[in-house]
């Protein structure tokens, strides 16, 4: 677990600051550097992630949704931050940080856009969660394949067409037809839906972004009880 | 001569499109997720009565079943291979109907966007897509279509290799049109202004907006690239029939006939010069619209 920000050396807080800005401008080598300069003050693994890149990426969101940032932006941040995560992710296994979960994550069949189905995947991560990225164009048959394989808490369904929405009602269906539907979390997104079409399609939420989907899958994962070490 | 330009004149500079292509092809039967231009060839008969539908709603110009034509989006439905024969097979569709209309209408070539994000910003390098846009471009000349029309699209670059995929095969008119859904700009942060000055630098001179959120958005959108556009160069305008609402276990435009036809109304005065529609509306939708242009 990170430590509170507030509680960190002001010239960290200022380090952690500088990074957030430069994951924002999507300066990949700004971001990996100060990456290692975080580790090698001694921050942990957590720290970094939290303070550095999530808190960065929280901004990114928002500011997307506000019409601030477009999707190039959004691309180049999200490029930093994965470069980042090359560095952290193995020293996060190695210290043992608590997994809070594992997701499945994918785009529907027949649809290709993965901007924010990755940008979920990557903030879930950062939330402490196992992810598993089927990328795009995936069937039902896949979805339920890699959710029993990995034993997932959560399915992340994805769509940006109006076509392909309602795919994610089939794949919903598919797990009640299997008896399954009551061991996942389904959580959906993409900029044609609604809760309303969420809640139709008998999902559990619908996420208008990606700090609503780290939200809402602590949530979920938290009501249902779910640890994992 | 440039065909779509001179239909453009003989018809003062004022042409009804036609309406949306995915909507029908639901409403007949394809599932959510199902390959559209797969179609072409599986149910012909489907494709014949939608074009028909429009043609006899008072629609000028028809558009051809493949927008998803593309190595790169048939590659979703394991149809890479099948570039030549679903564009050719969309595209004689719509001439068949074209040519047995009893009034004159054009087909036009539909180029949507391939779905990958080009180098530098992406991975997939702009040459690739430039070929696999000439790769369908060729296939719509050979299936007939009098001139193309590239939609909904978001990147400038990728207009960019569309344009130039094309024009590597053939001198048929090219329009395009990009969707200007994210806060007034495209997916990609593109504004009306921005767009109308690259596309008419590429050598384009019918220009427009389609898709998107509503016929308010398009008015402001089309009111945009208005104030900018230079002498010569014919506006495009295809919105949505309103937003999409789920209900019934289906997809719905709430936009009526009526607020279509107020819509093409609006487009009208503004200056544009061919009105279409796009996801969710119908033939109904255009004969309303036509109805109220008294075309």
């Amino acid at each position: 677990m990170e430590d509170a920000f507030d509680s960190l050396p002001a010239e960290v807080q200022h380090h952690y600051r500088n990074m957030q800005d430069d994951l924002y401008d999507g300066i990949t080598d700004a971001v990996v550097g100060g990456t290692e300069q975080a580790l090698a003050w001694g921050q942990s693994p957590a720290n970094v992630l939290a303070h550095g890149l999530v808190a960065g990426m929280d901004v990114v969101g928002q500011d997307f949704g506000a019409g601030i940032l477009f999707v190039p932006e959004v691309l180049r941040a999200a490029a930093a931050m994965k470069a980042a995560m090359e560095i952290l992710r193995p020293l996060l296994t190695e210290t043992g940080v608590e997994k809070i979960g594992v997701a499945v994550i994918g785009t529907v069949r027949g649809d290709i856009h993965d901007i924010g189905k990755n940008l979920v995947a990557m903030m879930w991560e950062g939330a402490g969660f196992e992810v598993h990225n089927l990328g795009v164009n995936v069937d039902a048959d896949k979805f339920v394949a890699k959710l029993l394989e990995v034993n997932a808490d959560i399915l992340g369904m994805s769509a940006l067409l109006t076509t392909t929405m309602p795919y994610m009602a089939k794949v919903i269906e598919r797990l009640e037809a299997d008896g399954l539907r009551d061991r996942f979390t389904v959580l959906v997104g993409g900029a044609p839906l609604n809760a309303a079409f969420a809640e139709d399609i008998r999902a559990d939420a619908y996420c208008k972004d990606a700090a609503e989907a780290v939200q809402a899958a602590r949530a979920l994962v938290q009501q249902k009880g779910v640890h994992r070490g | 001569m440039d065909r779509l330009l001179d239909f453009l004149a003989r018809h003062r500079s004022l042409v009804i499109g036609d309406g949306a292509m995915g909507t029908m092809l639901h409403a007949a039967g394809l599932e959510g997720g199902g390959s559209p231009e797969a179609w072409n060839l599986e149910r012909p008969d489907v494709l014949l009565g939608i074009h028909r539908a429009y043609v006899e709603a008072g629609s000028q110009i028809i558009t051809t079943n493949t927008f998803g034509g593309t190595r790169f989006r048939l590659a979703l439905h394991g149809n890479e291979n099948r570039v030549r024969d679903l564009n050719v097979a969309g595209a004689r569709l719509a001439r068949q109907v074209a040519d047995a209309a009893d009034h004159e209408v054009l087909v036009a070539g539909d180029i949507g966007p391939t779905g990958e994000i080009l180098f530098p910003l992406g991975t997939t390098q702009p040459d690739d897509v430039r070929a696999a846009f000439a790769e369908q471009a060729g296939a719509l000349v050979e299936g007939g279509v009098d001139f193309f029309l590239i939609e909904t699209m978001s990147a400038l670059e990728e207009v960019q290799a569309a344009v130039e995929g094309i024009r590597s095969v053939t001198d048929l008119p090219i329009a395009a049109t990009m969707t200007f859904d994210t806060h007034f700009r495209t997916m990609m942060g593109v504004k009306p202004g921005q767009a109308m000055k690259a596309l008419h630098e590429l050598g384009l001179t019918v220009i427009g907006a389609n898709c998107g959120n509503g016929p308010a958005e398009i008015e402001r959108i089309v009111t945009d690239l208005a104030a900018v556009k230079p002498e010569g160069v014919y506006l495009v305008a295809q919105s949505n029939a309103g937003l999409p609402k789920w209900e019934e276990k289906q997809i719905h435009y709430d936009g009526t006939p009526e607020v279509m036809a107020e819509y093409a109304l609006k487009m009208r005065d503004l200056g544009v010069n061919v009105i279409g529609a796009c996801c969710g509306s119908t033939p109904e939708h255009i004969r309303a619209m036509r109805d109220a242009l008294g075309a």
